[in-house]
């Protein structure tokens, strides 16, 4: 298992010396959106409690490195450490209200749906931050402001974060921390039967993966040069956010890694392919269709499939 | 001073009493038995006790400590365990992680607690069945596995409600030892039970509820011989659900 994860991530690390300029893209949003499932599924996976307002983590943490760059002149690799915090801030926020007045189901999804769209609101009519029209960052390729000349530069960026949030989960599933929460998502009140502080766990999953989550704002903030309200706190990059770990497995390991693998280069042809003939969004009727499919014949995800097929090639 | 100390417990559900200033108590190292017709407030009242209700009037004292406004988790973080009627194992863990989450409160490092819950599960007798996932064992392996987890947080009073009914009664006789086996090593144990058969071999006082009220107290012997219990209960023979 070790050397097989060490194998991996050896390919990925030499994978950018053969790619040409538009598969790097996709490799890099591969990554990109396996780091953001991982850090989703510490709350949405392990704990069971699902969050469909990350997008909010993504747009607080983009903004207040790109603020804080524009008005201090704060270097975003720190930015993105203020970031992160800042949107811990506002997952601590809402999970205390969430499950101190004990939300859950729907009733879970809709709160932090809510946050996410008035995070949205607030950043579209705040003059200061941009409005509606967002925050455009001047391109000056300098690696100190995280701008680089060579794609390569976010491809390993990329890769580093979502090495960093698995090896987090990795040690988180092996603590008590990890396994209590893994019981929390099957049966709260038994839990609390049994000594499991679940308020407190449920509280530390969600800052923990909000925290994660607001480190991509950064990332997203300085790859594509720019932040508009709609794209980084809208309720499609919730989805996007959610989809994949659940279509890899949510609360496993590597659920969100292989569902980003699976989902993110179909979403890139789909958008390719439908784009042309004028079809834009049509990718979101393949998701649907995957998600459907996910629901009914995988309902745990890929991984544990993939897991039992290769216990079954290897005895 | 006893161990556990129920005062007055009171707990009203819209228009229904389901507990009326119940008071017991529970000394170390003793076996009380909570007995009643179906509906007369028993499980209410250990919900009440082990912080999963608050109660409307009256208090608990644990070693002599309120538990009043106490979450379940700190009451069991004290060393009062409960078990569910309606049992609730994680289903999709195995069973040895299904312990660990009990044991893992006083031994925070996971090897540690996963070698705790093995003899737990040794002691239980399904030890065989460690690795199955939860959702796939019988009844009578649930219950045992109930007990179990219990057991796992270290109790020194165990709340056992109903972990005998729908045994068979080869079943029903290995709990009976079992149960007799945890008390021996000292954990005292309060327990609801319709089998009666087990009732008056385990516990060596009984309280008697009715419709939320004690309605009578005493050794097993005592309590058969008292009118109103077999009042209360032929109440429920009529209505055909009798403890055998």
């Amino acid at each position: 298992m070790t050397w097989l994860a060490l194998g991996g991530l050896a390919v990925l690390a030499v994978l950018p010396a053969v790619l040409g300029p538009y598969a790097l893209s996709v490799f890099i949003n591969i990554l990109f959106y396996a780091y953001l499932g991982q850090a989703w599924n510490i709350v949405g996976g392990y704990a069971g409690q699902l969050s469909v307002g990350h997008a909010a983590f993504v747009g607080i943490g983009g903004y207040t490195a790109a603020v804080l760059a524009a008005e201090t002149g704060l270097t975003p690799w720190v930015g993105m450490l203020a970031g992160g915090a800042l949107a811990a801030v506002l997952g601590g926020v809402i999970g205390y209200l969430g499950f101190r007045f004990g939300l859950r189901g729907f009733y879970f999804v809709l709160l932090t749906v809510a946050f996410a769209e008035v995070c949205r609101i607030v950043a579209s009519n705040w003059e200061r931050v941009g409005g509606a029209v967002g925050l455009y960052i001047t391109f000056t390729g300098d690696p100190r402001q995280m701008q680089f000349q060579d794609d390569r530069a976010w491809y390993y960026i990329a890769l580093a974060l979502t090495a960093l949030a698995t090896a987090i989960v990795w040690g988180m599933e092996r603590r008590r921390f990890g396994i209590y929460l893994t019981a929390i998502r099957e049966d709260e009140t038994a839990c609390e039967a049994l000594g499991v502080p679940t308020f407190r766990h449920k509280l530390g999953a969600m800052v923990l993966s909000s925290f994660l989550t607001g480190l991509a704002g950064t990332f997203y903030a300085y790859r594509y040069s720019s932040l508009q309200p709609g794209a980084v706190f809208g309720i499609p990059l919730s989805v996007e956010i959610v989809i994949r770990p659940i279509v890899g497995g949510a609360g496993t390991l590597l659920g969100p890694i292989v569902g980003s693998f699976i989902l993110t280069p179909l979403a890139e042809l789909s958008r390719a392919w439908f784009g042309q003939g004028g079809w834009h969004g049509a990718h979101l009727i393949v998701y649907g269709v995957l998600l459907v499919a996910v629901v009914l014949f995988l309902p745990q995800g890929a991984v544990p499939v993939l897991g039992r097929l290769v216990r079954r090639a290897a005895p | 001073m006893s161990l556990l100390e129920v005062r007055g417990l009171s707990k009203r559900f819209g228009g229904v009493q389901a507990v009326a200033d119940l008071s017991f108590t529970v000394d170390e190292g003793d076996v009380v038995a909570l007995i009643g017709p179906n509906g007369a407030g028993k499980t209410t009242a250990f919900a009440c006790v082990a912080g999963f209700l608050a109660p409307d009037a009256g208090e608990v004292r644990f070693r002599g400590r309120a538990l009043r406004g106490l979450a379940p988790h700190a009451v069991n973080a004290l060393g009062i365990a409960r078990t569910f009627q309606i049992m609730r194992p994680f289903p999709r863990l195995s069973v040895v992680r299904n312990v660990m989450i009990a044991t893992l409160g006083r031994h925070p490092d996971p090897r540690e607690a996963e070698a705790r819950a093995r003899a737990v599960l040794d002691e239980v007798g399904l030890a065989a069945r460690a690795a199955v996932p939860a959702g796939a064992l019988t009844l009578a392996e649930r219950k045992r596995l109930e007990l179990a987890r219990a057991l796992g947080t270290e109790p020194a009073l165990l709340l056992l409600d109903e972990v005998m009914s729908g045994l068979t009664e080869t079943e029903t006789e290995r709990i009976v030892g079992l149960v007799g086996a945890i008390n021996r090593r000292g954990i005292a144990i309060l327990l609801i039970e319709h089998v009666m058969r087990a009732v008056m071999s385990l516990a060596r006082r009984i309280v008697v509820l009715d419709h939320g009220e004690r309605i009578a107290e005493g050794t097993p012997a005592e309590v058969a011989g008292d009118p109103r219990v077999i009042e209360a209960y032929l109440g429920e023979e009529h209505a055909g659900a009798a403890a055998p």
